[in-house]
């Protein structure tokens, strides 16, 4: 079992034999990542050393200290969080081997095909088809010709590949027809258009796949199984939305508090108890999430995981709404309204009618908190389900 | 606390939020007891008998299952345990509304006496005595008193050491033998202890919101009391007790909050209305869903307070400002929930709701209220009032 002195030892082995000031980034990235040192708990040759997950963080401590270059995670957030969990369940070796060290690296960036237009909260009501042209009569080869539309899709702009799910079989009702693939972004027929939104920058796009082949041997799962695995996506999806580790006064609340620090012109009692309400908040959240890595670290997962991102959400919006009232005039004002294109999001940057309009999306984007409120209530409570109509109908006959 | 970087300034070491083995198994032993003698509907039947306490109920917890003397050390005849271990136990005693006098005795008035000079025998007699659970001692100041916020004005010390003045509104007074004074004295602040059946004090009862927590007014008329600490020390005393009590307050708000979720839940999952489960409305889901979220989080405060103070954390005023701000307002809100969600059922007497009802409002009172909390917090954090 690698433990933490073995850890330490190796991460010092590779910062002396690639000295981050006399190395190029990308080849660090490289050496750490041969090393097993990106994800300690993904498996030797893959980046990792089949060590626990909670000693990632005497890793990145050791090499943060010794200057070395990051991956930056704010930019392949998607890779990392939601396509590489994913490929390490359910990937072929060989998809593995070829996909994860450029993803970890940066090399090659990832998005997510799965949102449509018509098809946002009830996920699994997807329409972009997937069908089969060649092939065995047992179900593998051939390559599938893909066409449809996908929506809120963070990175397609700068990505290589995407995870995508379509519907292989209409006939079956429409959890069970769908079909989990890798779609090569370069490829004929895939064309992406930005999407302005609300804070006037395009972060998404929509996506058109028209005739996009793809071949057999980049399916995930099994055929029709799709759903299952992007369950796995979706889970670590929420996990990466809320369950980053922050200090006391990290995040939003840090920006506000800073705000107030530096604006004692501005002060009301009425803001004050505000603040010190959402402080409060905010420094409970924080505890949860901690508390949740805790019980994850000694092999307990708890279920209060799906909700830290409801409370992120809940907050990053009253907070940023607190902030706007707070700057009084200058709450007014909006600091840029130009069309970018930005690599990531940032939270805590910008100004906070941007952070405030921003935060909008923190409630609807990786499943609305009224879905994720239902999620809790009926797997985590045990309450009844709601009665559904569209359980044991195929998806082609279910009114769209 | 602060590190020159942040206002906040960072706890000194990572806090452990979780429970230990042993601490399962403390709570495994107060759970069975409570299940088996102080269930809600036996607490309902003892409500308007003219006992204070249930007496049966308290010597088991106290003596048999020894959680009086949690928090004194082995050689002063206690447990040697600490706050995180008292925090479970208070947890169990949330999730029953258990009448028994363990948050005023066993943690704030031990924690006063372990604040004064255990040498002394003044001091080490009462503890061992409360330790063991043959007697209980309360904090002489009224139940609304935030930490730092022990009034010295209301009984006063006179030179021949008698005590003269009123503490309104004194939790578990009735049930004391030991009544643990704060006074005004001639050399300043002091604290005193005095026997409740002494010469001179007379105990009046009041009638509580929450009934399984009794109120007492207490009169001073040139009693006898026994000087313990005078000075800075007296302060210091009184006020980690009173930290004490408000950081594991939140622990009993959480179990408050913990039973009315999970009865709101197996009720309107069972309860039909309009040929579905009430618990398959979607309107009612999202309300016991949310309020499990505020309940996680009460968790993680709650214990994060717990651990501060079994700790002796230089964090400890922040966590128990945060545990008490955050976990007062939670446990309210899934009374309030409990009872609304019940329907007609839960606005009567035979339906123990009413009980959590009243113990999380009155909780929200005890030991500072939530904006007294906040204020506290204002000034640790660097935070200031306009």
């Amino acid at each position: 079992m690698t433990d933490a002195e073995d850890l330490r030892r190796r991460t010092a082995e590779l910062l002396a034999a690639h000295p981050p000031a006399a190395t190029q980034r990308l080849d660090f990235l490289r050496a750490r990542f041969d090393a097993g040192l990106a994800w300690v708990h993904f498996p030797e040759g893959l980046g990792g050393l089949d060590a626990p997950r909670s000693l990632q963080a005497v890793v990145d401590a050791e090499l943060a200290a010794a200057g070395a270059p990051d991956n930056d995670p704010g930019r392949i957030g998607i890779g990392l969080g939601m396509a590489a969990p994913t490929l390490l369940r359910f990937g072929t070796d060989e998809q593995k081997r070829r996909l994860l060290r450029p993803l970890w690296t940066g090399e090659e960036v990832w998005c997510q095909l799965f949102s449509e237009p018509g098809a946002g909260s009830d996920l699994a009501a997807l329409a972009t088809r997937a069908v089969r042209d060649g092939g065995d009569e047992a179900g593998s080869g051939g390559d599938w010709i893909i066409d449809g539309q996908k929506v809120w899709t963070s990175s397609a702009h700068l990505a290589r590949w995407a995870i995508l799910i379509a519907r292989t079989d209409p006939g079956l009702p429409k959890h069970r027809g769908i079909s989990y693939f890798i779609c090569d972004m370069t490829d004929p027929g895939v064309e992406v258009r930005p999407l302005r939104q609300i804070t006037g920058e395009a972060e998404f796009n929509e996506v058109f796949l028209t005739g996009v082949r793809i071949p057999d041997s980049r399916r995930l799962g099994a055929v029709g199984e799709g759903w299952k695995v992007a369950q796995t996506t979706l889970m670590n999806e929420r996990v990466a939305i809320g369950g980053s580790r922050i200090p006391r006064e990290g995040g939003m609340i840090g920006v506000a508090a800073a705000d107030w620090r530096a604006r004692p012109e501005l002060r009301t009692h009425d803001l004050h108890q505000r603040l010190l309400t959402l402080w409060v908040e905010a420094e409970a959240a924080r505890l949860t999430g901690e508390r949740l890595r805790q019980q994850l670290s000694q092999g307990q997962p708890g279920p209060e995981g799906s909700g830290m991102k409801l409370a992120f959400a809940r907050l990053a919006q009253e907070i940023s709404g607190w902030e706007v009232e707070f700057l009084a005039e200058d709450g007014l004002t909006y600091d840029d309204w130009t069309m970018r294109r930005p690599d990531g999001v940032d939270f805590t940057g910008r100004e906070a009618g941007y952070r405030y309009l921003r935060a909008k999306g923190n409630s609807i984007e990786g499943g609305t908190s009224e879905v994720l409120l239902n999620i809790v209530a009926e797997r985590v409570l045990g309450l009844p389900p709601e009665p559904r109509t569209d359980k044991d109908v195929a998806w082609k006959d279910l009114p769209r | 606390m602060n590190d020159g970087t942040s206002p906040a300034g960072t706890p000194a070491a990572d806090p452990d939020l979780l429970y230990s083995a042993d601490e399962e198994a403390l709570r495994a032993a107060v759970r069975s007891l409570f299940a088996d003698r102080g269930a809600p509907a036996t607490v309902l039947a003892g409500l308007e008998s003219a006992s204070a306490h249930d007496a049966g109920l308290w010597r088991a917890l106290a003596t048999d299952i020894g959680a009086a003397g949690l928090l004194v050390p082995e050689k002063l005849g206690g447990a040697g345990a600490s706050a995180r271990e008292a925090a479970v136990v208070l947890e169990e005693a949330g999730r029953c509304v258990a009448p028994v006098p363990y948050l005023t005795s066993a943690v704030i008035a031990v924690t006063a006496l372990l604040g004064c000079d255990r040498g002394r025998e003044e001091v080490a007699a009462p503890l061992a005595a409360l330790a063991g659970g043959g007697s209980v001692g309360v904090l002489a100041v009224p139940w609304t008193t935030a930490p730092g916020g022990a009034s010295e004005g209301a009984v006063r010390a006179g030179a021949d050491g008698t005590l003269t003045g009123r503490v309104t509104s004194v939790a578990d007074a009735a049930g004391a033998a030991l009544l643990l004074v704060p006074v005004r004295g001639p050399d300043g602040p002091a604290l005193y202890a005095v026997e409740a059946a002494a010469d001179g004090v007379r105990t009046g009862s009041v009638t509580p919101l929450d009934l399984t927590r009794p109120l007492g007014h207490l009169t001073f008329d040139g009693a006898r009391g026994t000087l313990l600490a005078s000075g800075e020390r007296a302060r210091t005393a009184v006020d980690g007790a009173l930290l004490a009590g408000a950081g594991l307050l939140a622990s009993e708000q959480l179990g408050v909050a913990e039973w009315c979720l999970a009865e709101t839940v197996r009720y309107t999952a069972e309860r039909t209305q309009f040929g579905r489960p009430v618990g398959s409305f979607q309107a009612l889901k999202h309300r016991m869903a949310a309020l499990w979220l505020e309940v996680a989080s009460a968790r993680a405060a709650a214990r994060n307070a717990a651990d501060a103070l079994a700790t002796d954390s230089p964090d400890a005023p922040l966590a128990v400002a945060v545990a008490q701000a955050y976990c007062a307002p939670v446990a309210v809100r899934a009374a309030q929930e409990c009872v609304q969600l019940h329907g007609g059922i839960g606005m009567t007497w035979e339906h123990p709701a009413h009980l959590f009802l009243k113990r999380a409002k009155s909780d929200e009172l005890a030991l500072g209220s939530p904006g007294r909390h906040r204020e506290a917090l204002a000034g640790l954090v660097a935070l200031d009032a306009p």
